[in-house]
């Protein structure tokens, strides 16, 4: 992330002056989505339902774009295999 | 000096307030209006509606389900690059107070008539200054004007003052409801190209830079370089966001009052220093500050007792925000006793005005003593006599050198 600016620098009207790529969200989860290769279809479930969208599809695999995924459960909730599951990111002093 | 139009170039038309502003917008190359109808203000909607059924100007008109709607519209028409405007009065306002915030955030220079009316309750539909109390704190500018032909005057330099690459900010333009709105008035009014030229022609948005696109564009939503307007903005730059709001604010100061010149290089009118207006002031003992069309009751009743003597002098003050706080302590500077009167006041406060000439007049080495009439709520006539027994009761304070109340309300029954 670059220096924040001061109000001489910036555009009119509250635009902002870069691009949202550069405000990773990522760090908002508490528990992220990981998927079981073995029982994903490539169905595209999960990248349709993505709100985001931080699900990649490479034309071969689907993943998971950890920089901005919010970790909300929408493509656990929705994927018609069980294949991903929510992990909590953090499980206090026992790790 | 000889305007570049003279009077006998220009068109005699005999309207009321609310006309006179539909015909001033009628000439003001408007691309969008969206306004709902509200008394004292209908008029001007209805006026401009028939204009844009007869087909005399291009203006999209969007007849909205409320103020909310109509101020909405407006935000996303001036967005669009379009140039924008609408109308209200009281509660159609209070409705609109959300987005009239947002407006002004996103520097949409939104023009707007605000027919003045009091705010429920009780409801009542005649003139206080109430409602435009109540959007002080908006980040709008906002003017005031004293009779018809001020009402037609100010709507088109509402536009460019709004429009000036300083300023970018919206105009609401306060004329008194009935008083002004439904009182008819010869007025002059300028050939339609005059005031095309005066307005530079259609709206044009500000350039702004955009890093991530490398290059400077035009601040307005267009799918070639898309532009997000108004994301979510926290305590990292919200703060940053509202300086430049504060200096375009203070820029507008000095663009009243060029663009008053100019009006009055172009029609002979003017009025005041294009933010006060002062008469009588420079050896008056007694000054009245006031806004609005009793400015006028205010004026007659002050002459005709200047011819008995009596050194007493006028300020009425047009650019309401931004506060002309130099110039109105330039013009209190001598006086002894100055006489503030509010039409609306903050409940456990004073009237607005009052609190505003405080400020004013607290840097000066000798202060005046100050005293708050608060009149007219309502719609309750300010008449001559009243100004007379206020004028009186002033005279007492300077002559005694004690004030018996800060605040005192004309013209009410105990």
């Amino acid at each position: 992330m670059s220096e924040p600016r001061g109000w001489k620098n910036l555009p009119l009207g509250a635009l902002p002056y870069k691009l949202s790529l550069e405000y990773k969200t990522g760090d908002w989860r508490a528990e992220r989505p990981v998927i079981d290769y073995t029982k994903c279809t490539r169905c595209l479930i999960c990248w349709l339902f993505c709100p985001e969208p931080a699900i990649v599809w490479d034309g071969s695999n689907v993943m998971i774009d950890y920089d901005y995924c919010k970790g909300c459960g929408i493509c656990a909730y929705e994927c018609p295999v069980k294949a991903i599951s929510m992990v909590p990111e953090y499980r206090g002093g026992s790790g | 000096m000889i305007p570049k139009v003279p009077l006998d170039k220009q068109i005699r038309l005999n309207v009321n307030g609310d006309e006179a502003v539909a015909y001033a917008a009628k000439q003001c190359l408007i691309d969008v209006v969206a306004a709902y109808p509200i008394t004292p203000q209908t008029i001007i909607v209805e006026k401009f509606s028939e204009f844009v059924a007869n087909g005399e100007v291009h203006t999209e008109f969007i007849a909205v389900e409320s103020e909310h709607s109509a101020m909405s519209a407006c935000i996303g028409a001036a967005a669009a690059g379009a140039r924008a405007f609408t109308s209200t009065s009281a509660q159609g306002l209070a409705l609109m107070v959300e987005t009239l915030y947002i407006a002004s955030g996103l520097r949409l220079p939104i023009v707007m008539a605000l027919v003045n009316r009091a705010l429920s309750a009780p409801i009542n539909i005649h003139c206080d200054h109430s409602d435009a109390y109540l959007m002080r704190d908006s980040g709008w500018i906002q003017l005031f004007v004293e009779n018809v032909q001020e009402a037609y005057d100010t709507t088109i330099q509402a536009f460019r003052i709004g429009e000036d690459e300083r300023v970018q900010l919206p105009v609401a333009v306060n004329l008194d409801g009935f008083f002004l709105s439904h009182t008819m008035e010869n007025i002059y009014i300028l050939p339609d190209d005059v005031v095309h030229e005066f307005i530079g022609g259609y709206r044009k948005p500000p350039v702004v830079k955009i890093d991530y696109l490398n290059k400077e564009v035009s601040y307005q939503l267009n799918p070639a370089y898309p532009l997000t307007i108004g994301p979510l903005d926290l305590y990292d730059y919200y703060f940053e966001h509202k300086i430049p709001q504060i200096i375009a604010m203070e820029n507008a100061l000095s663009v009243i009052k060029e663009v008053n010149e100019e009006w009055f290089a172009l029609t002979g009118r003017r009025y005041g220093n294009g933010l006060i207006e002062t008469t009588y002031v420079e050896d008056a003992d007694v000054i009245i500050v006031i806004m609005g069309s009793s400015a006028g009751t205010v004026k007659q009743v002050v002459k005709k007792r200047r011819g008995r003597g009596e050194k007493i002098g006028v300020v009425r003050i047009r650019s309401f925000r931004p506060f002309p706080y130099n110039d109105v302590a330039e013009a209190l500077r001598n006086a002894k006793v100055v006489v503030v009167m509010d039409r609306g006041l903050s409940f456990g406060s004073f009237g607005p005005l009052y609190l505003e000439i405080n400020a004013s007049i607290s840097d000066l080495s000798v202060k005046p003593m100050l005293l708050n009439y608060i009149y007219g709520l309502g719609g309750r006539d300010l008449s001559p006599e009243m100004i007379e027994r206020v004028i009186d009761e002033a005279t007492d304070v300077l002559k005694r050198g004690v004030i018996p109340r800060k605040i005192s309300f004309v013209g009410v029954r105990e």
